[in-house]
């Protein structure tokens, strides 16, 4: 097996995907893994050892009932005295949350209890029903102390975090002697709530042990890493385990570290000796796996009378539990969205007793853009000047942080397109001047950027003499597209029907990728499988002697001095394995690459309840070359809903009295329903991002959540001349915003 | 006791506290059927029974010695796909696949509710027949839950099945 590297170092002109003689790239098939899902025949990480007689054990895992203090003691015996338990894990080693995707662990109980519901024990016993009613039996003493449940209550105390995703605080001239020069002055404070990743996979695995090696089923995003926080937990080396996760039953960031389960149910298993089966109950993912933290945000803008931005400044507050230090890089797309000489971005921490905050999709970006999207078109509202006009007014030729030129950037075409498509010059430029019966109709409109993100990533792919090839790497498929993605680059490449591609994937003993997460899994991986193929390529050019530029494949043959050949015949019974490895490069460090994109919405507002209902919603992207039109459009759909769910139901509600989340379920926890959402419309510019990665795309799965919710809350505005900054915007602060206008009358 | 699942009769020994649903992933290894959030919120479980759609997670297995019982298993398998999940397939009607089952079998029950003429809060009109229409199709389906946001593709699926009359 030989190896081929890819390193970006500068931008790849035109390829084989771009000569389409197979003519697969881009196209929207249906998903490769699709008839095992829509079968039930696809196995996710809790259904793994079914019916084996493997005798497997049952986990259920004790949680506290206060939210800050000290465990004092615990007592099992009476759980371990009920037939059919078999033992009750104790350990204060055992996680107390998720662990945070930049973690070496999930962080230890270590005897503190530091938010409600967080994890105490775990029981284990013959059957599911036995450790669920055992887990009742166990009591954990406590010594309760004074917690601080709201981000409110921490903010005196807040600190500056240092390094995360983003520098901390990130500047450029001097904003507070712009701001006070500017002519015109625009200072306001959003905020947003808690929100949880909800994933219809309840965090789940089974734990394995054989001597000292231990499979792990798991559902997480990003293999590599996990296996390193799985060993770093247990303290064992990491070649003694296996992680397997071929399907994932959705992450959204709520997966990238591991999960609480999987520690404990590798401990439990060794204790036992049986495999250990753990599903966390669906009250349990919310309070002890992990969240977006709620932020409060002040955007500041001077500028002049025509709009021209001097002086940006976007501050964000947000929290954590004590000893997690990751924060929400809310101000990451106002580093490089808007011109302006005079820029200060910065991010506070406070410690809360609340379960940890770490990554949900578009971290930064998903709450940031809904702060400074709707300070833009309040910025325009206050001058007079159309929302686009006053984008396009600010729109930088450079980045305007650092002066890098962008690899590509679209945003100007993106809002110029949906104006057009969207119908946004017929829109009444007054608020609450279009009602139909009870409703109130309004429009709204937002930009939306999402950092491209590369990571070094690697794939083994073989071309068999039967004429089929196989992709291997232990990246995952989150319900992004991955498998279909991978196979359609190698069908593409080899010049092979999408049939005759096999892809198995999120296996730790496969070549590493760097997992899903910050959309930068297809053109990273899918970099990888790029790699690979072009040295199956050299090999194939190499045994015809000829340069590997004069080959065509297609079907299944060789073409090179025109002269056809099938590459059954051509391979004559051996293989041709290679595996293929991508790393980001000068070309990366020396562009500022981002995806961009504008979005359009229309709701009717009722003007007796003041319920808010999604009419139209559009978004127009630009992401470098779509490999597959259709999984990238549901991604796309599927922000934009997530964006609706953030603007007008998804809350956190913590009891400021206990800590505890008060709604941690499905019913109380609001993530849009069918009925929430109307047909959507995804347009995606023809585009391609030569400077981003021999595919030539960018990251999609977060865009479309990019600055959505501006677009419904500024649609919202229009629609009653009441400007909420508080979401979500449910219909008690409509209301409340409508009581206030009247009495200021 | 004896449960009937996808035609097909099987002993079990069962405690009285499992739920259908436990039975069907903890005894049967019948997987395909989801569990999702185990209090009837989400619909990752439904099944049918006796024809009618039901969340598993909220009934006990001891209930339905004498009920016909189909699970996602039930309906087709890869190479012989029922018209529906054909439908959701090209469709794109999912992505994460975790709800999909639930959706599935969901759909299927929802056609023969709307057959029989029973409205919904969509329905313009109690009597007569339905018109699954867009709003009528979501509001039908708002009981079962996706993250991943496949909402629109779900309701193009079912429209699509619908209008060729094929299930």
């Amino acid at each position: 097996m030989s190896e081929h590297t890819i390193q970006m170092d500068k931008p790849i002109g035109e390829t084989r995907l771009d000569r389409r003689v197979q003519d697969v790239i881009g196209k929207g098939v249906a998903r490769h893994e699709g008839p095992l899902k829509v079968s039930g025949r696809a196995t996710y990480a809790y259904e793994n050892l079914a019916g084996d007689g493997k005798n497997v054990a049952y986990g259920f895992i004790v949680t506290s009932t206060i939210g800050a203090g000290k465990i004092k003691r615990i007592d099992a015996v009476a759980a371990l005295g009920k037939a059919g338990v078999l033992h009750v894990v104790t350990d204060s080693d055992g996680p107390r949350a998720s662990a945070d995707p930049g973690d070496k662990k999930p962080t230890a109980i270590n005897g503190q209890i530091t938010h409600y519901g967080q994890p105490v024990a775990l029981v284990v016993a013959e059957s599911f029903e036995t450790a669920r009613d055992a887990a009742k039996l166990v009591t954990v003493e406590y010594e309760p102390t004074e917690g601080t449940y709201a981000l409110e209550d921490a903010q005196d105390k807040a600190f500056d975090p240092g390094q995360g995703v983003m520098p901390s605080i990130v500047k450029k001239g001097d904003f507070d002697k712009g701001f006070a020069a500017a002519e015109i002055k625009f200072d306001q404070t959003y905020t947003t709530t808690s929100q949880s990743h909800s994933a219809m996979e309840p965090h789940a695995c089974v734990a394995e042990w054989n001597g000292d090696e231990l499979t792990l089923y798991g559902c997480y995003q990003l293999v590599s890493t996990n296996v390193g926080q799985l060993a770093a937990a247990l303290g064992i080396d990491k070649s003694h385990i296996r992680m397997v996760n071929p399907y994932i039953g959705g992450g959204f960031g709520g997966k990238l570290g591991i999960g609480p389960e999987s520690v404990f149910a590798a401990k439990a298993a060794k204790v036992v000796g049986r495999p250990v089966k753990l599903a966390l109950t669906r009250q349990q993912v919310y309070q002890d796996t992990s969240r977006r933290t709620d932020t409060i945000q002040r955007i500041r803008i001077g500028c002049d009378r025509n709009g021209v931005i001097n002086a940006i400044s976007h501050d964000t507050l947000c929290g954590n539990t004590p000893g997690d230090t990751v924060f929400e890089p809310a101000g990451i797309s106002t580093v490089f969205l808007y011109d302006g000489e005079n820029r200060l971005i910065t991010h506070r921490l406070a410690e809360v007793n609340v379960v940890l905050a770490s990554a949900m999709r578009a971290p930064g970006e998903a709450v940031g853009m809904l702060a400074l999207e709707n300070a833009m078109d309040e910025l325009a509202e206050q001058l007079g000047i159309d929302p686009i006009e006053l984008r396009k007014r600010n729109e930088p030729k450079v980045d305007p942080q650092d002066g890098k030129p962008f690899s590509s950037r679209m945003l100007v075409e993106c809002m110029e397109e949906g104006a057009k498509r969207f119908g946004w010059a017929d829109r009444s430029k007054v608020p609450g001047a279009r009602r139909e019966g009870e409703w109130l109709i309004g429009t709204g409109m937002a930009a939306a950027s999402r950092k491209n993100l590369l990571q070094k990533a690697s794939a083994k792919v073989e071309l068999r003499p039967d004429g089929s090839a196989t992709i291997e790497t232990d990246m995952t498929d989150i319900g992004t597209g991955t498998y279909t993605i991978l196979s359609q680059i190698a069908a593409e490449m080899l010049g092979l029907p999408l049939d005759k591609v096999a892809v198995t994937l999120g296996d730790s003993d496969l070549p590493q990728a760097p997992g899903s997460g910050g959309s930068w899994g297809a053109n990273s991986s899918g970099s990888s499988v790029y790699a690979a193929c072009e040295g199956i390529i050299e090999k194939i050019a190499a045994k015809l002697g000829v340069e590997p530029a004069g080959l065509t494949l297609k079907d299944g043959t060789v073409i090179a001095d025109n002269k056809q050949t099938a590459l059954t015949e051509l391979l004559a019974g051996e293989p041709i394995t290679v595996t293929g490895t991508f790393k980001p490069g000068d070309a990366f460090k020396g562009t500022h690459q981002a995806s961009y994109g504008a979005h359009f919405c229309e709701v009717a507002v009722n003007a007796v309840t003041g319920e808010t209902r999604v009419r139209r919603l559009m978004t127009v992207a630009a992401a470098g070359r779509i490999l597959n039109e259709k999984t990238a459009t549901s991604q796309s759909y599927g922000g934009q809903i997530f964006g609706i769910g953030a603007t007008l139901t998804e809350e956190l509600v913590v009891d400021p009295r206990t800590g505890l989340i008060v709604n941690h379920d499905l019913a109380e926890y609001h993530v849009p329903v069918n009925a929430d959402v109307p047909q959507l419309e995804v347009v995606f510019l023809d585009e391609r991002d030569h400077a981003a990665s021999p595919l030539a795309s960018k990251g999609i799965g977060e865009l479309a959540l990019s600055g959505v919710g501006a677009a419904i809350s500024n649609a919202i505005h229009n629609a009653t001349g009441i400007r909420l900054r508080d979401y979500p915007m449910t219909l008690d602060k409509v209301l409340a915003g409508w009581a206030a206008g009247k009495q200021a009358a | 006791m004896r449960l009937t699942i996808n035609g097909v009769g099987q002993e079990l020994d069962l405690d009285i506290r499992t739920s259908l649903l436990d039975a069907l992933r903890d005894h049967l290894a019948l997987t395909g059927t989801k569990k999702g959030c185990d209090h009837g919120q989400c619909g990752a479980c439904t099944v049918l029974i006796n024809g009618r759609r039901v969340n598993s997670c909220l009934t006990l297995a001891v209930m339905h010695e004498d009920d016909e019982i189909t699970t996602i298993e039930g309906l087709g398998q890869p190479g012989n796909l029922h018209p529906m999940q054909e439908s959701f397939l090209q469709h794109d009607g999912f992505q994460c696949g975790y709800c999909t089952p639930g959706q599935i079998v969901s759909a299927v029950g929802m056609l023969d509710e709307a057959k029989k003429g029973w409205p919904s809060h969509a329905s313009k009109d109690l009597d007569g027949t339905v018109s699954l229409d867009n709003a009528e199709i979501s509001e039908r389906m708002s009981g079962n839950i996706c993250r991943c946001s496949a909402y629109p593709n779900i309701v193009d699926a079912i429209r699509d099945v619908n209008e060729k009359g094929a299930a």
